[in-house]
């Protein structure tokens, strides 16, 4: 008799017994170490919700309020906890329902495993009742997709989800079942899967480009290096200190890349950007040397690639080919995972400084510091910022916390003021943009990591379109710490409206409803806040809160996020105001 | 960057749907496919398609780059005109009446090495191979008698250079 889990109530299984696809699906994911799934129940799942009943002694099942709300759960708990992150839904609008958290990680790279529930297999195609053509729908924004139509196949195609998404440069998958292969009997045999045959997750290691790199890097009177989220996906936070110091490179990071070196951290220069800070944006394009590290390029980045880092020679470390000479063309690309390749470096690197060069950065951060960020954290008219509050939040979690930021000008101003001593503290939304992914995702990273304080960063807008997830906190009690930051506007819209379309607020001004009642109504621990004076102690008792705890932070109306680079600019035409 | 015209070679697993992921990718990217055939190889389970599309350098190493990212493809490569032997195949269906009435479509068929495919009462069909130009060739001559029907297939193509895969086959087991 074969043991399949190790958990107190033993799942066994003897050869030639035959089970049902369903429970071959639970005990697949078992068989992964998943111990957490996020989802929402509906015709074409119910067999496998059948098996959950059964064994949630060792597969707690989250009940969202929504799909959508299931897999920002999931992206929340795999970027947090760097497991793959389990969401399941029913067929037809259960699985529709999943696409933007799909698409979201895959531009992520989120290592996902969506199960979707389908109609009989005699039903495809038929238009039947909740049939819609998932695979269809999500090829364009999954790593990898399939439909099951027979039982027997689940084991085989669970391992290789779960090696799929993990594997090389992580990413979303998504699974299909119909429910007759739920229904369906097999010998459940698994073996996990450690290759695929056409598939490359990481590719070969070039000496030759390793060397070439080193030797521009070395050669380099001014290099500058832009770090993204491939740092953490990598596990490579240790090399690159090492690689940065000896080096003595200031860096930047990308929204994404945020957390994977300490904030203040001596040559941590900011973030870069469309809202990132001013020198590092303004520098790019006079540094002579750039060492893109994990990052892809994206276009919130680079501004108008036409005059991006044009004067510098461009090295690019990266896991995925398909990324190099994407967007900017480089003239070193080092391929391979970054704790490797950063590795293989360090002994070819020459131990420098470059205080000259650290100094610009330096002269450029006290004309931001004084002509934006001053006004900002030191105020003097009556309504509260959001950069303050972040401040305010900064002093109490003193770094330590996960931010969860939603998308808008808080999402700017919460990476421009967190600050971070740990790795795998910053969760947003960034290749995607998307609204109503704080809530659900800050769900998912507290019970990724429950040992540590997660916030929220959330604005009224995007609170508001997952804002029923506030029942999945009433029900599971998770105690993660939400801010809204109140400015009765979609912020981001309205700025833009105001600098480029004549301050036309075209539906940005908001009505909401009272969200402490809300968030009382749910159970949920509420305050609000709308003086200064009161800022500090308030979000002092959320930190202090066992529970979960919501507050409201009323701030301007109409406050802007800067600096900005507007759209199609050059990143060193960067605005202050 | 001048547009050309570029044969895009893919080696894949012989999966259901991977047409539809490839597709998806020129459709993304807003490029139209010229032509696309899918066959078997000459490996056992994989798969191979002729992708043509009309394209700058940079655009198709970028599609390259996609196509390879997919997780069941083995080897995607992309060829100029001049680095592959390609062709492809036509059927021409005409009535059968023009074939004994006006003798210069004999000499048609017999000066662009076309074949007869079946002869019946009503029409004839025509199957001609040879490259695009050719067939267009073939065409035009003809039409000028009617053509009943007109059918012609993608671009098949085999490269000068080895593509070694199944080398590399070996190579992504061990």
């Amino acid at each position: 008799m074969d043991t399949i889990t190790k958990s107190s109530e033993k799942v066994t299984n003897k050869k030639n017994v035959k089970i049902t696809g369903a429970e071959a699906v639970v005990k697949s994911l078992l068989e992964e170490g998943v111990s957490l799934i996020y989802g929402y129940p509906g015709g074409a799942i119910m067999p496998v919700y059948d098996e959950f009943f059964k064994y949630e002694k060792q597969l707690h099942h989250v009940l969202t309020r929504h799909e959508q709300g299931a897999v920002h759960a999931a992206q929340g708990y795999a970027r947090v906890s760097d497991k793959v992150g389990v969401a399941i839904a029913t067929s037809g609008p259960g699985a529709t329902n999943l696409v933007t958290g799909i698409a979201d990680a895959q531009i992520d790279s989120t290592p996902l495993v969506c199960i979707t529930g389908q109609v009989g297999s005699h039903l495809l195609g038929s238009d039947a009742f909740q049939e819609t053509d998932i695979i269809s729908i999500s090829t364009p924004v999954t790593k990898w997709n399939y439909q099951i139509t027979k039982a027997e196949e689940i084991p085989e195609v669970m391992a290789k989800a779960f090696y799929i998404a993990k594997s090389g440069r992580p990413g979303p998958v998504l699974i299909d079942i119909t429910k007759d292969a739920q229904f369906g009997e097999l010998e459940f045999e698994y073996k996990k899967c450690e290759k695929v045959r056409s598939y490359k997750p990481v590719p070969e290691m070039e000496p030759g480009k390793i060397e070439e790199a080193a030797v521009l890097i070395n050669k380099a009177e001014r290099p500058f290096i832009v770090w993204g989220q491939g740092l953490t996906l990598g596990k490579a936070e240790k090399e690159f200190q090492d690689f940065i110091e000896k080096a003595g490179i200031p860096s930047a990071s990308t929204l994404l890349g945020l957390s994977a070196l300490p904030s203040d951290h001596e040559l941590h220069v900011g973030m870069v950007g469309m809202h990132g800070n001013y020198a590092p944006n303004k520098l790019t394009n006079e540094c002579d040397v750039l060492i893109a590290v994990g990052m892809r390029f994206d276009d919130r980045v680079t501004g108008n690639l036409a005059t991006y880092a044009k004067q510098a020679k461009i090295v690019h470390f990266e896991i995925d080919p398909a990324e190099v000479d994407k967007n900017v063309k480089t003239d070193v690309a080092v391929l391979g995972n970054v704790k490797e390749t950063l590795s293989a470096i360090l002994p070819l690197i020459e131990k420098k400084q470059h205080k000259e060069w650290m100094q610009k950065f330096s002269d450029l951060y006290d004309i931001e510091y004084n002509q934006v960020i001053d006004g900002q954290i030191n105020v003097s008219g009556d309504g509260l910022t959001m950069a303050e509050t972040m401040i305010a939040l900064n002093k109490e979690t003193k770094g330590d916390a996960v931010i969860v930021s939603d998308v808008g000008q808080h999402q700017m101003v919460a990476s421009r003021y967190s600050k971070f001593n740990h790795g795998r503290s910053k969760v947003t939304s960034g290749g995607l943009g998307t609204m109503g992914f704080a809530l659900p995702a800050a769900i998912g990273a507290k019970m990724g990591a429950p040992e540590r304080e997660v916030v929220a960063i959330i604005g009224d807008g995007g609170f508001q379109m997952n804002i029923q997830e506030l029942g999945t906190i009433l029900q599971t009690r998770v105690p993660v710490k939400i801010i809204v930051l109140n400015n009765q506007f979609l912020g981001m819209v309205r700025q833009w409206q105001e600098l480029f379309f004549d301050g036309r607020y075209a539906s940005t001004e908001m009505v909401n409803p009272d969200f402490v009642k809300i968030s009382e109504g749910y159970g949920i621990k509420a305050r609000r806040v709308t003086e200064r004076k009161e800022l500090a102690e308030a979000i002092s008792e959320m930190m202090a809160s066992k529970e979960s705890y919501f507050l409201e932070v009323v701030v301007e109306m109409e406050e802007n996020v800067f600096p900005m680079i507007p759209t199609g600019s050059s990143v060193s035409d960067i605005r202050l105001k | 960057m001048k547009v050309k015209k570029y044969t895009i070679s893919v080696y894949s697993e012989n999966n259901l749907g991977l047409l539809n992921k490839i597709a998806t990718i020129f459709l993304k990217r807003h490029i139209n496919i010229e032509s696309l055939t899918v066959s078997s190889s000459e490996i056992e389970h994989v798969s191979r398609f002729i992708i043509v599309v009309e394209v700058t350098e940079e655009q198709v190493k970028k599609i390259i780059g996609q196509i390879e990212k997919q997780v069941e493809v083995i080897k995607a490569y992309y060829h100029t005109n001049e680095e592959c032997i390609f062709l492809q195949s036509a059927l021409f269906k005409i009535k059968s009446s023009l074939l004994f009435e006006e003798r210069q479509i004999q000499n048609i068929i017999k000066n662009s090495n076309a074949q007869i495919v079946t002869v019946s009462p009503e029409f004839f069909v025509i199957e001609k191979s040879g490259r695009r130009e050719e067939i267009d060739g073939l065409y035009n001559e003809l039409a000028e008698y009617g053509i009943m029907q007109f059918v012609r297939s993608g671009r098949i193509s085999v490269t000068k250079d080895e593509m070694k895969i199944s080398e590399l086959l070996k190579k992504q087991l061990n």
